[in-house]
């Protein structure tokens, strides 16, 4: 059963990654990404990490990827302009071998992880929600705390930059 | 039967009744929404077929499977034909955390009146309904029409300001009792409020909570994705028959599951203060339970509608300002307000 899924979502998430990349309308490239990012959400669950998958599920799909597609949408970026012709050929090549490389040394690392050590199961305790809690809010308060301030900083550097010249006040966003 | 296949067969027992109660929710909603606008409106309103008119809502549902389906040619059709669908994953899936009683036994099995007790509980419930936004904007993207396109960049912004404000208003539910399960949630207020509902501490929250639920499910005051004197119907307006009937049940099975998060954070959800459960009968606890959560839930529901024939629609900036620039305050200070209450002892501790 639990192998049956894993399968079936890890097919899930590869396909529909491959289309985030090729194709040509961004729409569907970020509906894809909706697709790749649900099917991690149950791997973590498989994982036995049910609190990673609902955060996961809730960030990334339920705030930043709707943002992703407000903005696609608003600004009306139709299919991609470019043909697959223009461009320099040299660019696909290196992305090319770019992404194998990369692949490869990913390959290594998780080979190279597994060869020899026994890999203990992740206890309760280290992805249960009141010690996940408990660590984030006392040994890594300031990491925490930090992490908050860089949004917070983003968050003002946007709205500064995005700030029309006060003449006119009061228009919708 | 092992305990493998008994729970296995309890849980399908009780997704099902929880499918067939929601797809039943929305034609008795669709006729209380009539009569209840035509008693309002001083008129009789559908009253023609069977008793009360009631049978108006089957012949409405008839009438939709049989009529001619249409896709503009324009359209994306994948998309087009995908979004409705979509539309009610999140409506039917939100509910497995809503719990409906206690663990009760039958014979030497244990069963939990609730689909799945994960630890997660309501952050399960919000992810999922986090997830409506999408069917929405495919709709409106798909159909390739202005109008449509329109209600659904209303939508997402609409959508992601309003459930800042309900999140965070949730959270404050939370601090209390100490745990995400809604379980956890409707035994402090039995052990600890008075009439067994968190209405009272929470009553700010409540409010928050309250009219974001409205923002949420795009009902009137806050139907601008679907404002019909200015986008005819909004993402949905090149949807016909069936398709279009998908989209009207999700929205009223997300009303319905929506009123039950309400009910359960703040009413004491399958509780009466003078009935906790019938130990010594499993199944009294569960038919009485889950009654009890669709009689408050009727309650939430009826609220709904006396709303949206009783106020006129915001204006879009209005709707901004008040997603931004009131509730989010207020559901931050009610939070703070929490917190501290629990921190002074003043909130006991579970």
């Amino acid at each position: 059963m639990e192998v049956a899924i894993f399968v079936i979502f890890a097919l899930l998430a590869l396909a529909s990654a491959v289309v985030v990349v090729a194709h040509r309308n961004p729409v569907y490239s970020t509906i894809s990404l909706v697709v790749t990012l649900v099917s991690l959400a149950v791997f973590f669950i498989l994982l036995g990490a049910p609190f990673i998958a609902a955060l996961q599920i809730l960030i990334y799909t339920g705030a930043i990827l709707v943002l992703f597609l407000f903005v696609i949408m608003l600004l009306n970026v139709s299919e991609e302009a470019t043909h697959p012709e223009s461009g320099r050929r040299i660019q696909r090549w290196l992305a090319i071998l770019g992404a194998v490389t990369f692949a490869l040394l990913l390959g290594l690392g998780v080979w190279n992880g597994y060869r020899g050590t026994d890999f203990a199961p992740m206890s309760e305790e280290l992805v249960s929600l009141k010690s996940l809690a408990s660590a984030l809010f006392s040994e890594y308060l300031l990491p925490f705390e930090i992490v908050g301030l860089l949004l917070l900083v983003a968050i003002i550097a946007a709205t500064v930059l995005a700030r029309k010249p006060p003449r006119e006040e009061g228009s919708t966003p | 039967m092992s305990p493998e296949l008994f729970h296995f067969t309890a849980t399908a027992v009780k997704l099902a009744v929880f499918a067939f109660l929601l797809v039943n929710v929305v034609p008795l909603m669709v006729w209380v929404e009539r009569r209840a606008s035509a008693f309002m409106q001083d008129r009789p309103g559908p009253n023609r077929l069977g008793p009360l008119g009631l049978l108006q809502a089957i012949a409405d549902a008839l009438k939709f499977l049989l009529k001619e389906d249409v896709t503009p040619s324009g359209a994306d059709k994948g998309m087009y034909l995908l979004a409705p669908v979509l539309a009610l994953i999140p409506a039917l899936t939100t509910f497995v955390v809503v719990p409906f009683g206690p663990t009760v036994r039958f014979g030497e099995n244990e069963v939990e009146l609730v689909v799945t007790s994960a630890e997660t509980g309501v952050l399960l419930f919000l992810a999922l309904a986090s997830l409506g936004v999408y069917s929405l904007v495919m709709a409106g993207y798909a159909s390739n029409n202005k109008y449509s396109l329109l209600g659904s960049i209303r939508a997402s912004a609409q959508l992601i300001s309003y459930e800042l404000a309900l999140t965070l208003s949730v959270l404050a539910v939370l601090i209390p009792a100490s745990s995400f399960q809604l379980n956890d949630i409707v035994f402090y207020q039995l052990d600890h409020m008075p009439l067994g509902m968190n209405i009272l501490p929470q009553f700010l929250g409540f409010t928050v909570f309250l009219v974001a639920a409205f923002a949420e499910t795009n009902r009137l005051p806050f139907d601008l994705p679907e404002a019909e004197s200015e986008l005819v119907a909004g993402y949905h307006t090149e949807y016909s028959a069936m398709r279009f009937a998908t989209f009207f049940m999700a929205e009223y099975m997300a009303m319905t599951v929506l009123s039950a998060l309400l009910v359960t954070l703040y009413f004491g959800g399958w509780s009466l203060p003078w009935w906790h459960g019938n130990p010594d009968s499993p199944w009294l606890t569960a038919v009485g339970g889950l009654t009890i959560l669709f009689a408050k839930v009727g309650f939430v529901l009826f609220f709904f509608v006396w709303v949206r024939w009783t106020y006129p629609r915001f204006r879009y900036d209005q709707l901004m300002k008040l997603g931004w620039k009131v509730l989010l305050p207020l559901s931050l200070a009610n939070l703070i307000l929490i917190a501290v209450l629990t921190l002074a002892g003043v909130l006991p501790a579970p």
